[in-house]
C-alpha cells in the first residue's frame, strides 16, 4: 500500500524504535504532526523552543544508549535548533534531527519561513539531507541513524519539503544500508597494540587520560580492568566524568582548566601518556608549546582518525573503538609476564600524593554565607552519589565536575565542547525520559537558567519531577572571575540585575519553589526536595557573590602554571 | 609546501560545498579546485591545490575522508604524478606585434583559437608554471584577458584512483 511522505517519516521513527520525539510544530511539518496525532508508538514532547528540543533529545541520547531524535518546522524552528545541533556535533552525541522545509517548488524562491536548511547546518552535523523525492524518503532515514550512530557518534539532519510529505509511495524501511563513501567500522591495529603495551610497561611515570568516548562507547568496565592492571594513575577530562569511579584511589580527579592539582601536573610530568577518547582541546592541555617543554611518549586511541595529531603529535596513534582497543589491551597485558616497574611506579605514586596533599579543592567550610561547592557536596551526599547530574555552563559547572563524584558513566551530563548556557534543563527532561525512576538534577545558575527557562512548562506538562539547584550569585560568575583575574576587577555586564523571584516563578509554572539563605538550611532544602518525588523543585540558593573557581589555568598558560587557592 | 589532493566523491547536490566548507571553516589554503563529473556519472572527481606544512596536509586529507559524499582521497604529491592547467589568454595582437606574438605561442606549444584583426586568443595547457612563464614572457600591455581552469592531476603509471 502506498504512503504519505508523513506517514512514512512517522512509521521510519517508530521502525526504528523510536520511544520519543522532542519538538515544535508549525507549517511546513503540519501533515507529519496529522500522522503522529494518529499513531501511539512514538511518544511526541511538546517543548516550548526549538532549542530546548534538541536539547532534550540530547541530554536523552547522553543518558540512554539511543540515539535523541526531534521533529522542528522549517526557518526559524531550524534557526532556533542550530545552537542544539552545534551543542550536540561538539560533544559527538548520536541524534536525528527531522526538520520542515518549504514545499521544492518554492526552494529558492524566498518563500514564508524559509531558510537554506542544508546550508545553514552544515558545518555543525555529522551529515545532512535534503530529500527531494518521497521514494528516497525511507532510504534516508535509515542512513541519517546509521551516520548518527556509528564510528564518532554525531547529529544527522534530515530535511523534508512539504509536498515530499503529501506524496506518496511504497513504504520499505530498509533493514540496513551501506554507503560506499562511509565505512566506520575499524579495528584497533594489533601491531600498534602492541607497540603501545611496551611502551606503558616500560614507563617510570605513566598516565592515562581518558575523554567522552569511554562514556560514549560503553567502554568503563575495559578501562577500570586495564587501570588496575596497571597501577597507573587515571585522570578524566570534563567529558570523560564518570567513565572511570571518581571514588577509586586511582582516580585524580579531572584534568584541564579547572582540573586538580595533582591530574595537571601528573599529566605535565608523565613520561608516557595514554590518550583515549580524548582530544587534547586547549581547556585540556592549556598551550600545547608549554605542555611539550616536558617529553613524554604519547599514545592516542580515537575512532577518529582527525583527532589524532590534530593539536599534538602522538608517538602511537590507534584509531578504532575503544572499547575494542582497550579490550584487546587487557587481553595482552593478561598474557603477558612483564610487569610495570614496581620502583619507579611506587616513587611516581609518592609524588602524586605530595601533589594530592595540597589539597586544592579546599573552600571555606565554615562560611556564614552558602559556598556553593557546600551545595554540590550536598547534593553528591544525599543523592548517594547515584543522581543524573546536567547542567549548564560557567562556575557552578565546575563545581558540579569537581565535588560531584561520578562513579558511573552517563550520570553527568554537560555542554562540556560548545559551553551552551541553556542546556542544563532540557536535557534533564531528556534524562528524566530516559530514566524515569531515577533522580535528576540540573545545577545551575540564574544567568544560564534563563536561557532556557521557558522549559518550566513543559516540565509541567509532562510532570517532570527534575531537582534544579540553582547556585544563586547574583553574576555571570565565570565571566565575572576572569573580569576580576585578568580585567582589572572592570565588571562588563556581568552582574544580574532585575532577577526574577525565582521562587514564585517556580510556583507560577506550578512548581515548589524554594530560597536557601544558609549554610545549615541546604541540607534539609535538598532532603525536602528528593523526598517530593513527584513534583518539580527549584531550589534558589543564595550564595557567595566572590567565589572563584579553582585552580584554574589562566588561558595561553601551561598545566602546571595554575592559580591555586 | 604546494600539494596536489585529488579526490572521488558523491555526485550529489551539495558535496562540493560541503568540501569548500571545510576548507573555510578549519582556515586551509585552496589555491585552486576544479571538479566535473567522471565516466561512473554517480562519482565526482575533484583536484584541489593547497598548501601547507606536512601536519596541516595530514589534517586536510583526514578532514576530507570524515566527510560523508567523499569516497576517496589521495595526495598526489606523495607519488610520481601529472599535472596539468587549461589557460585561455586573449592578447592584443596588431601591427608589428601580431607576428611576435604567433611566435610566442608556437614556443610555448599554444594553439591560437580565435582570432580577430586586434586580438588573438590563445589556447595554452602544461603545469602552472609553465602558464606563469608564458604571461611572464608577454609584454604586461599586451594581456587583455586570461582564464585559467586549475590544475588537474593524475598518478603515472598503475598508480590509480578509482572506487
Amino acid at each position: 500500500m502506498e504512503l504519505t511522505g508523513a506517514e512514512i517519516t512517522v512509521r521510519c521513527l517508530a521502525d526504528e524504535g523510536v520511544e520519543y520525539l522532542f519538538g515544535y510544530p508549525g507549517g511546513a511539518v503540519l501533515h507529519i504532526y496529522d500522522e503522529l496525532f494518529k499513531q501511539d508508538r512514538v511518544k511526541h514532547i511538546l517543548v516550548r523552543h526549538e532549542q530546548a528540543a534538541v536539547h532534550a533529545a540530547d541530554g536523552y541520547a547522553r543518558a540512554s544508549h539511543k540515539p535523541g531524535v526531534c521533529l522542528v518546522t522549517s526557518g526559524p524552528g531550524v534557526t532556533n535548533a542550530v545552537t542544539g545541533i552545534a551543542t550536540a556535533y561538539m560533544d559527538s552525541i548520536p541524534m536525528v534531527v527531522v526538520t520542515g522545509q518549504v514545499p521544492t517548488y518554492a526552494i529558492g524562491q524566498d518563500a514564508f519561513q524559509e531558510v537554506d536548511t542544508v546550508g545553514i547546518t552544515r558545518p555543525c552535523v555529522k551529515h545532512n539531507f535534503l530529500v527531494k523525492d518521497v521514494k528516497d524518503l525511507a532510504t534516508t532515514m535509515k542512513k541519517a541513524f546509521y551516520i548518527a550512530t556509528t564510528g564518532r557518534p554525531g547529529p544527522v539532519l534530515v530535511d523534508i519539503p512539504k509536498d515530499v510529505t503529501t506524496a506518496r509511495c511504497e513504504y520499505v524501511y530498509p533493514d540496513k544500508v551501506e554507503l560506499r563513501s562511509y565505512n566506520p567500522a575499524v579495528k584497533g591495529h594489533a601491531g600498534q597494540i602492541k607497540k603501545a603495551l611496551g611502551l606503558l610497561l616500560e614507563a617510570k611515570r605513566p598516565m592515562i587520560y581518558t575523554g567522552g568516548s569511554i562514556v560514549l562507547g560503553d567502554a568503563s568496565a575495559e578501562l577500570i580492568e586495564l587501570v588496575h592492571a596497571l597501577g597507573f594513575p587515571v585522570t578524566n577530562t570534563l567529558m570523560g566524568l564518570g567513565g572511570y569511579p571518581a571514588t577509586d584511589p586511582q582516580f585524580m580527579g579531572m584534568l584541564g582548566m579547572h582540573g586538580t592539582y595533582e591530574a595537571n601536573m601528573a599529566m605535565q610530568h608523565c613520561d608516557v601518556l595514554l590518550a583515549v577518547g580524548a582530544r587534547f582541546d586547549d581547556r585540556v592541555i592549556g598551550n600545547p608549546k608549554h605542555f611539550f617543554q616536558e617529553e613524554r611518549k604519547i599514545i592516542h586511541v580515537d575512532v577518529d582518525p582527525s583527532s589524532i595529531s590534530k593539536r599534538v603529535k602522538v608517538d602511537v596513534p590507534i584509531v578504532g573503538h575503544v572499547k575494542d582497543v582497550l579490550g584487546e589491551m587487557n587481553r595482552q597485558i593478561a598474557a603477558t609476564s612483564q610487569k610495570p616497574d614496581p620502583a619507579a611506579l611506587k616513587a611516581w605514586w609518592t609524588q602524586i600524593e605530595l601533589w594530592r596533599a595540597r589539597d586544592c579543592l579546599k573552600y571555606d567550610r565554615s562560611s556564614p554565607i552558602i559556598k556553593p561547592q557546600m551545595v554540590v557536596q550536598k547534593l553528591y551526599e544525599i543523592t548517594n552519589g547515584d543522581a543524573f547530574v546536567t547542567s549548564d555552563v560557567g562556575q557552578h559547572q565546575m563545581w558540579a565536575a569537581q565535588f560531584y563524584k561520578f562513579d558511573k558513566p552517563r550520570r553527568w551530563i554537560n555542554s562540556g565542547g560548545l559551553g551552551t548556557m541553556g542546556f542544563g534543563l532540557p536535557a534533564a527532561m531528556g534524562v528524566y525520559l530516559a530514566h524515569p525512576d531515577a533522580q535528576v538534577a540540573c545545577v545551575t545558575g540564574e544567568a544560564s537558567i534563563q536561557m532556557c527557562i521557558q522549559e518550566l512548562s513543559t516540565c509541567k506538562q509532562y510532570r517532570m519531577p527534575i531537582k534544579i539547584v540553582n547556585l544563586n550569585n547574583r553574576y555571570m560568575g565565570m565571566v565575572r572571575q576572569w573580569q576580576e583575574f585578568f580585567h582589572g576587577n572592570r565588571y562588563a555586564e556581568s552582574y544580574m540585575d532585575a532577577l526574577p523571584d525565582f521562587v514564585k516563578l517556580a510556583e507560577s509554572y506550578g512548581h515548589v519553589g524554594m530560597r536557601i539563605e544558609k549554610p545549615a538550611d541546604i541540607e534539609p532544602a535538598l532532603k525536602e526536595a528528593f523526598a517530593r518525588k513527584d513534583q518539580l523543585v527549584f531550589m534558589d540558593f543564595i550564595t557567595d557573590q566572590t567565589e572563584n573557581v579553582f585552580p584554574m589555568v589562566p588561558g595561553g598558560k601551561g598545566l602546571s602554571e595554575m592559580i591555586l587557592v | 609546501m604546494k600539494h596536489i589532493i585529488s579526490l572521488l566523491l558523491e555526485n550529489e547536490a551539495g558535496a562540493l560545498s560541503r568540501v569548500a566548507g571545510l576548507f573555510s571553516a578549519r582556515g586551509y589554503n585552496i589555491e585552486s579546485l576544479t571538479v566535473a563529473t567522471t565516466e561512473d556519472p554517480t562519482l565526482s572527481r575533484m583536484t584541489i591545490v593547497t598548501s601547507g606544512s606536512d601536519d596541516v596536509i595530514e589534517q586536510i586529507t583526514k578532514q576530507l575522508n570524515k566527510l560523508v559524499d567523499v569516497v576517496k582521497v589521495v595526495d598526489l604529491s606523495e607519488g610520481e604524478h601529472i599535472e596539468r592547467e587549461l589557460m585561455l589568454v586573449k592578447v592584443r595582437a596588431s601591427g608589428k606585434d601580431r607576428e611576435e606574438m604567433k611566435r610566442m605561442a608556437d614556443i610555448f606549444r599554444g594553439r591560437i583559437i580565435d582570432v580577430t584583426d586586434k586580438t588573438y586568443t590563445i589556447e595554452l595547457t602544461g603545469t602552472g608554471q609553465k602558464l606563469d612563464a608564458f604571461l611572464q614572457a608577454l609584454e604586461t600591455g599586451a594581456v587583455l584577458e586570461t582564464v585559467r581552469t586549475g590544475a588537474s592531476g593524475i598518478g603515472r603509471g598503475e598508480r590509480i584512483l578509482k572506487v
